[in-house]
């Protein structure tokens, strides 16, 4: 099993995301925004950062990179593609996902230990999460407010496409507390929060349990992996 | 790469040929910070007047920020005062952009601690962005890869109308910098003093990972090899920022210096540096150097000397971001994000190649020569031509003259143990709550919620723990640990004692993790030296500093001197800030700083004596600053980190808490906080063996001392290795957690009892109240 991982310019969770993905038991893949290249990975993250310093909008240049017309057909072909953090405001800038992402309401950068729900677990990144399940992961963004026109987030409620809602507090303004979404095929996810930092005991957020014991991030992984042997 | 650019409008440059010519010229050498003997000494060194272009850099090189004019005869003590032992695990020592220590494993560990106190005042957002910017290119020019960041704030007043400007501003550039750099933020100090009401200062400290065989040193070597700057382009910002910001004091009225401050882009340094990670990869560059303070003047001046001692520069082929900038004008820039590398010719192409691929621009300058002269030409007419050590290396060294302060003899001769104490529990309880929210000792998350400290995987500890920890290793899990002190009202009250005291601070921070201490920077931030009061207070400080480090055996590798940190004619407290790297086998075995488990024992290591003076009680209570500083014994605190690695390599330790600011109030409170575990305390035994008061018990600063707590099952093994090592050690309470109807509480026996919220209460408002309110 081959997962890729694109690497942009101001990329900065990429290799957070390879090791998640090595962790998840699953073979990590460098690939290179410049190329036209895919490499055959099964499955895409677009990692968290950056990219092209937040010019012009979040991940709004980077939606144009080269590599992102494979992203896209690969997306429409059903390949699981995860969006974290600046790659969930790319999905969105390259119109596979709904809405946008605005500057945090309270015009801070935030990182935090965030509590979320699992609302769809039936997702390519999601099946071994329960349905209404709370999970925390570290969040960390300045331009985290989801925004979607009213007919768009009635749907995406309507729909069950809302797959993760903020528990606790909305760290951000989010509309709806929405914290991730997919696409209609559900192969395509994107979330603010960062489950590439919860995959290592000892490296994640703090548990009732221990210290830094948090691994809850790490069946984002182990979900994708899932839904393609059984593919 | 890009061709030659020619300037809109050509400026005529001032030649060597010209200067020789006109003897006579006037040169505002004064507005560029120089003193009268020191361009005559230039003139004598060249034997004819400077060009224009010549007395840029000379009067940015031989400024006191560049030079270190003033502090040079003293920070040789940190060279001298070593043993072979110190120094055996030392790659690279003082003098280089910064030091390298072996961790082993083939692993090494960069690290320093650097100021960008000015242009934090007069521009908080960029002065605090580009001070992250600056070190973290330090850190890459040895061959390393950045792996985290902290920084050191001081601001004045925590109620001053101005302070919310800079507390702001500081803040948010520091977490827009280093967050979209990627690189961890993992702790650092925040202070509040009204004497840092004009000046505040804002430290930057850094550390990189390398591979022995990546080191790479600012060198010039290999005649014919080919000198290429890269990176962002160069443009009008900063100019003059070091000669004259850095070494001039402010004053109230004078013209506004806003246009000295640079400006950063993190997005150009996060590529840099992974361009430069790949550089180095495919051994592109044979010296590289980065562009700090005095730019292109010091990048030339510094690689020449630390080379061959030749180069020949065309400085027209710089490219400019404002094309009207004068030669004089590039020379002086301090335009971020640049960094200039020596290249063989046979692998300038592959070099190229690497750059492209990153999209960073560059130029080949010049080449080396071993003609040990600098020579600069702007359009084929000679602008620069310098002996390259004039410039760098043999600049002024000043003894400065030192007097013993008038005002001191009658500030330690009024001692804060002479104050009232409490004796009753509702004063104490009093008392305990409003150290626990006074700006200083508040809850800083208001702050550290900005910085990421998850990016990279690797972050074992960060605040509020006492040192952040960081993996270097993922296989072996090897890593280090890193924390940073200083107590300026300590050094104003005696400032040899006070350089000792954040030595033996930050030695212990790094000590109750369980890491093993290895090496120090320091950041040495003062008044003026032309103050001979100042002077003093810089003599006595590096020498405690430097008798304290031979002491306990860990080298300075580098670091920093800050002067001029004063408003008017008030200099600020002596804050030297002391960074301790330590390091540690398996990261697994780190130490928290907070109770998780129920049940277990608390030990006080150490004893308490009566010393209050110049604490945070005599401070927050009673406005007072006088006395002498707590005393330090540094083979009692060896002594003490001996016996916490062996605890922490025996896993007998649940958590380890460093008593300083506040005494063992603040620690007990910090304890129960962290996961929200209550305990039962007495202090009973602290008053009797020490021969102390409850107030002294819970408030003394008296140094050497940590809290730990103990699994019931490791008790006796705990108990025999203190006895075996001869440390004080005393039983002062129990963890206990929260149970059906009674929450989670921390009680002071026979005194007074609050609960996790309480603590939490009081601890987390102060800084919302005062800046604004934060998420959750």
């Amino acid at each position: 099993m081959r997962i890729g991982v694109i690497t942009f310019p101001g990329s900065l969770d990429d290799r957070d995301a390879q090791r998640a993905v090595r962790m998840a038991g699953a073979e990590p893949v460098a690939l290179w925004h410049g190329d036209h290249d895919l490499q055959n990975v099964d499955a895409i993250v677009l990692p968290g950062g950056f990219s092209y310093g937040d010019y012009l909008r979040a991940g709004a240049i980077a939606s144009h990179a080269p590599i992102m017309s494979e992203v896209i057909d690969a997306a429409e072909r059903g390949v699981p593609v995860l969006g974290i953090c600046n790659g969930f405001q790319m999905l969105t800038e390259a119109h596979l996902l709904p809405g946008g992402l605005i500057r945090n309401d309270h015009g801070s950068f935030i990182r935090r230990d965030q509590t979320i729900v699992v609302e769809n677990a039936d997702t390519a990144w999601t099946t071994d999460f329960e349905q209404g399940e709370e999970i925390v992961i570290p969040l960390k963004n300045a331009e985290g407010g989801f925004i979607a026109s009213q007919t768009e987030l009635d749907r995406l409620e309507g729909e069950g496409r809302v797959v993760f809602r903020y528990s606790g507090i909305n760290p951000n303004g989010s509309l709806r507390d929405i914290a991730g979404i997919t696409n209609e095929r559900g192969n395509v996810v994107g979330l603010m929060p960062h489950p590439e930092h919860a995959i290592e005991a000892g490296f994640g957020p703090d548990t009732t349990l221990a210290m830094r014991s948090g691994i809850d991030g790490l069946r984002f992984f182990t979900s994708a992996i899932r839904a393609l042997q059984t593919v | 790469m890009t061709d030659t650019t020619t300037p809109a409008r050509m400026h005529v440059a001032d030649t060597v040929q010209n200067a020789a010519s006109t003897p006579e010229k006037e040169q505002p050498y004064a507005a560029l910070g120089l003193k009268p003997d020191e361009y005559a000494s230039i003139k004598e060194i060249l034997g004819r007047r400077p060009t224009s272009g010549e007395l840029a850099m000379y009067s940015v090189m031989w400024s006191e920020h560049c030079s270190y004019k003033s502090s040079k005869k003293y920070l040789r003590q940190f060279g001298q005062k070593v043993t072979p032992e110190m120094t055996k695990n030392l790659m690279v020592g003082m003098g280089e952009n910064a030091g390298v220590v072996d961790v082993g494993e083939g692993w090494a560990v960069t690290f320093k601690v650097e100021s960008h106190n000015h242009p934090s005042y007069i521009e908080p957002f960029q002065g605090a962005a580009t001070g992250v910017g600056g070190i973290v290119r330090d850190i890459i020019s040895m061959g390393a890869r950045p792996v985290a960041v902290m920084d050191q704030l001081r601001f004045g007043s925590p109620d001053h109308p101005d302070t919310a400007r800079v507390v702001h501003g500081v803040t948010s550039g520091i977490s827009f910098y280093g967050n979209c750099l990627g690189l961890p933020n993992i702790g650092g100090e925040t202070y509040f003093d009204p004497v840092y009401q004009g000046n505040p200062l804002v430290n930057a400290l850094s550390v990189g990972v390398l591979r022995h065989e990546d080191l790479h040193l600012a060198n010039a070597t290999g005649v014919g090899n080919k000198v290429v700057l890269f990176g962002a382009r160069t443009g009008g910002d900063g100019i003059g920022g070091a000669s004259i910001l850095a070494s001039d004091t402010f004053a109230d009225g004078g013209p506004t210096k806003r246009p000295a401050v640079q400006v950063g882009d993190p997005f150009a340094e996060k590529v840099l540096i992974e361009c430069c990670l790949e550089l180095y990869r495919e051994k592109l560059v044979e010296g590289i150097q980065d562009l700090g303070a005095a730019g292109i003047s010091c990048a030339t001046s510094e690689l020449a000397s630390n080379g061959d001692g030749g180069m020949y520069i065309q400085l027209e082929k710089v490219l400019l971001r404002d094309p009207t900038l004068t030669a004089e004008e590039i020379l002086m820039s301090e335009s971020q994000e640049r960094m200039m590398a020596v290249v063989e010719p046979s692998k300038l192409e592959a070099f190229l190649e690497v750059v492209k691929k990153w999209d960073v621009e560059t130029s080949v300058l010049g080449e080396v020569t071993d003609t040990g002269r600098l020579v600069i030409d702007w359009h084929g007419e000679e602008i620069v031509n310098v002996d390259p050590r004039t410039v760098a290396v043999d600049g002024p060294v000043y003894d400065r003259p030192v007097a013993y302060p008038t005002w001191i003899d009658a500030l330690q001769a009024d001692t804060a143990e002479a104050l009232p104490r409490p004796t009753d529990p509702a004063t104490l309880r009093e008392q305990f709550l409003k150290l626990l929210g006074s700006a200083n000792l508040a809850d800083k998350s208001w702050i550290t919620n900005q910085y990421d400290y998850y990016v990279l995987g690797n972050t074992a500890l960060a605040f509020p723990d006492d040192a952040g920890m960081i993996r270097v290793d993922e296989e072996t899990g090897l890593g280090f640990s890193i924390a940073t002190d200083a107590n300026g009202r300590y050094c104003q009250l005696d400032p040899r004692q006070g350089a000792r005291l954040a030595l033996a601070e930050a030695y212990r921070n790094v000590a109750v993790t369980g890491a093993v201490p290895a090496a120090v920077t320091d950041c040495l931030n003062f008044g003026s030296p032309e103050n001979p009061e100042v002077m003093w207070q810089f003599s006595e400080a590096v020498e405690g500093l430097s008798d304290g480090c031979l002491e306990l055996g860990i080298p300075v590798t580098g670091g920093n001197v800050s002067f001029y940190n004063q408003t008017g004619d008030v200099p600020i407290f002596p804050t030297p800030v002391v960074g301790v790297l330590g390091v540690i086998d398996d990261v697994a075995r780190r130490v928290p700083s907070g109770w998780q488990d129920e049940g277990d024992n608390i030990y006080l290591l150490g004893v308490t004596a009566n010393e209050l003076s110049g604490s945070a009680w005599a401070g927050t209570i009673h406005g007072h600053l006088g006395g002498l500083p707590p005393r330090v014994d540094l083979q009692a605190e060896k002594d003490l980190a001996g016996l916490l690695h062996a605890g922490a390599q025996s896993s007998l330790i649940g958590s380890a808490h460093d008593l300083a600011d506040g005494g063992l109030a603040q620690a007990l409170a910090e304890s129960v906080m962290r996961f929200g575990v209550g305990a039962r305390v007495w202090l009973g035994e602290i008053m009797d063996r020490d021969g102390v008061d409850a107030s002294t018990a819970l408030f003394s600063e008296s140094t050497g001392r940590v809290i730990v707590s103990v699994p019931r099952e490791d008790d006796v093994k705990f108990r025999g290795l203190c006895e075996g090592r001869g440390y004080p050690v005393l039983r002062i309470g129990v963890t206990v957690k929260a149970d059906a109807g009674t929450p989670a509480s921390l009680e002071i026996q026979d005194q007074f009892t609050l609960t996790v919220d309480e603590l939490r209460s009081t601890h987390r408002a102060t800084l919302p109240a005062l800046f604004g309110p934060t998420v959750g």
